[in-house]
């Protein structure tokens, strides 16, 4: 309700200097599709929507602190929230490790490309059951499905970054004497850098991607314990809430990845 | 020259050996993890049983029903989230402050996991195949718009200019100059949004539903068959190669014409 009381003022000025306004800055006409969306959601859910299917915004949102007081919330949030970290850290090191390991030596590369691109393709939402026979139904399965789902793009954007690097910074560092791990530190890294962070981003919407199934999945703990107990009791206030809570998760740490990759992919321009 | 052709067809086929050696090697650990070493066979079965539930699987057709689920469930996601996409993606292009209004927007919204909306599509829609196929419509809508804004918004101007100067028709500049620019960009699109679906689709069977393939693999699983999991993991596995395949094939040959 404040939110369309909020509405009501902006629309007053004169409706020539809004859409000047508005042509000049879509940013703001962007926001206002997102607000007349919540309006549109909060009517319908008031006045013609089942209160036993969805909830309005702002009940969500009042509701908020109620849903993190309910026992064992706060700590599956926090739960998911470490497997994230753990699965992203994770894919980071075995993806860049394979990613050089494949990219270095043509050889190499051109022999398990192809099986890294081969596991890539797999659909893995196949395999989750395998993942929870194997890890159970705690974190480890969780973020062992984050770092499986993480790794491969990271593998092939460093693979595919060392590849670009031309071969004549690598044959005058080698002219001039460097050794091996000097050509790694001073001309392999350095120019890795731009797909690396790239290999981090998608690395980290395929983490998320496969922790968050693994979590939805096992409906016995976690966060799919509380999407099917909220389901069944037919409590869309909380269950919008948590949902809402884990995408802003998601949003939060795919914006980091993206603003370091924004900002590291410009170094060699 | 020659020398170097005759260097390079040689590691190739190196390489060819190498990856047979690789999946080899993984076939032969797993062979003597279930049968030498003694690994349980409820969580891996023997490759021997495998292989006999894959035949039996494709024999008796046992397959047949969650297929013709999970396909259903594909077919409809797909034609709503294609309808839709093109048509609010072609609206959208038309006009450049549109564009960029909505775009980022889209874009934005296609970087969340919508996955995650799998529990609430579960409340309103039930545990049936229509929870299916609007979480695979959803998920598949925003690579399909996406893709059709980029392809006709972004037609090169001077030949727009051009066409209309030569005092083409609405019908004829769609017809003639802006369908073939954004053909390809939309096609990589709509294949995009295929496989999505599909992945989407077997995704919220195997999370919460009561049939089609991705429930099998986890029904399988909670009766501790493993090695008919197996059997219907190589199945979906197979299913979902094929059918991309069949997709790419199609673009292509749209792409040509």
């Amino acid at each position: 309700m404040a939110v369309s009381g909020a509405t009501r003022v902006a629309a007053a000025p004169a409706a020539s200097a809004l859409s000047d306004r508005l042509i000049r800055h879509p940013g703001i006409a962007r926001l206002g599709v997102v607000v007349l969306l919540f309006i549109v959601w909060e009517l319908a859910a008031r006045f013609y929507l089942d209160h036993d299917f969805i909830s309005p915004p702002s009940v969500v949102l009042m509701s908020l602190g109620k849903l993190l007081a309910t026992p064992g919330v706060p700590s599956a949030l926090w739960l998911t929230l470490y497997e994230i970290a753990i699965a992203f850290v994770l894919a980071v090191i075995v993806g860049a490790a394979v990613g050089l390991a494949v990219g270095l030596n043509r050889f190499a590369n051109q022999s398990f490309m192809p099986i890294v691109l081969l596991l890539y393709g797999i659909p893995q939402i196949t395999i989750l059951p395998i993942f929870v026979l194997l890890f159970g139904i705690g974190a480890a399965a969780k973020i062992a499905f984050g770092v499986s789902h993480g790794m491969f793009p990271i593998m092939i954007a460093v693979a595919a970054g060392v590849q670009k690097i031309e071969p004549v910074l690598i044959t005058s560092a080698r002219s001039m004497g460097a050794s091996r791990w000097q050509l790694l530190r001073y001309v392999v890294f350095p120019h890795m850098i731009p797909s690396f962070f790239t290999g981090m981003r998608l690395g980290m919407s395929g983490v998320l991607l496969g922790v968050l199934l693994a979590e939805l999945y096992v409906s016995t703990a976690g966060i799919g314990y509380f999407t099917s107990i909220f389901t069944e009791n037919l409590d869309p206030t909380k269950l919008i809430g948590l949902v809402s809570m884990l995408a802003a998760i998601a949003i939060a740490l795919n914006e980091i990845v993206r603003r370091a990759e924004l900002h590291y992919a410009r170094w060699r321009d | 020259m020659n020398g170097s052709g005759r260097i390079t067809a040689q590691s190739r086929l190196w390489s060819r050996l190498v990856q047979i050696a690789f999946l080899a090697a993984l076939l032969l650990l797993w062979f003597l993890a279930t049968n030498v070493w003694g690994v349980s066979r409820i969580l891996l079965p023997r490759p021997a049983n495998v292989w006999d539930q894959l035949l039996n699987v494709l024999g008796s057709g046992a397959f047949i029903p969650d297929l013709r689920v999970t396909l259903g469930e594909l077919v409809a996601a797909f034609a709503i989230s294609m309808s839709l996409g093109v048509s609010l993606g072609y609206a959208i292009s038309r006009s450049q402050y549109l564009i960029r209004v909505f775009e980022p927007l889209l874009a934005a919204i296609y970087a969340i996991p919508i996955i995650l909306f799998l529990p609430l599509y579960v409340m309103s829609f039930g545990l049936g195949p229509n929870s299916k196929i609007a979480l695979g419509a959803t998920i598949s809508f925003f690579p399909i718009v996406l893709s059709t804004i980029a392809g006709f918004g972004h037609v090169d101007r001077t030949l727009q200019t051009a066409a209309r100067s030569m005092g083409a028709s609405d019908l004829q500049m769609f017809r003639h100059v802006l369908l073939p620019a954004a053909l390809p960009v939309v096609l990589a699109g709509l294949r995009m949004g295929f496989t999505v679906a599909l992945l989407s689709v077997i995704a919220s069977e195997t999370i919460a539903s009561f049939a089609g393939l991705g429930h099998r693999i986890v029904d399988l699983a909670e009766n501790m068959d493993t090695a008919r999991m197996f059997a219907y993991i190589v199945f979906v596995i197979a299913i979902v190669a094929f059918l991309n395949a069949v997709v790419s094939k199609l673009e292509g040959r749209a792409r040509w014409r």
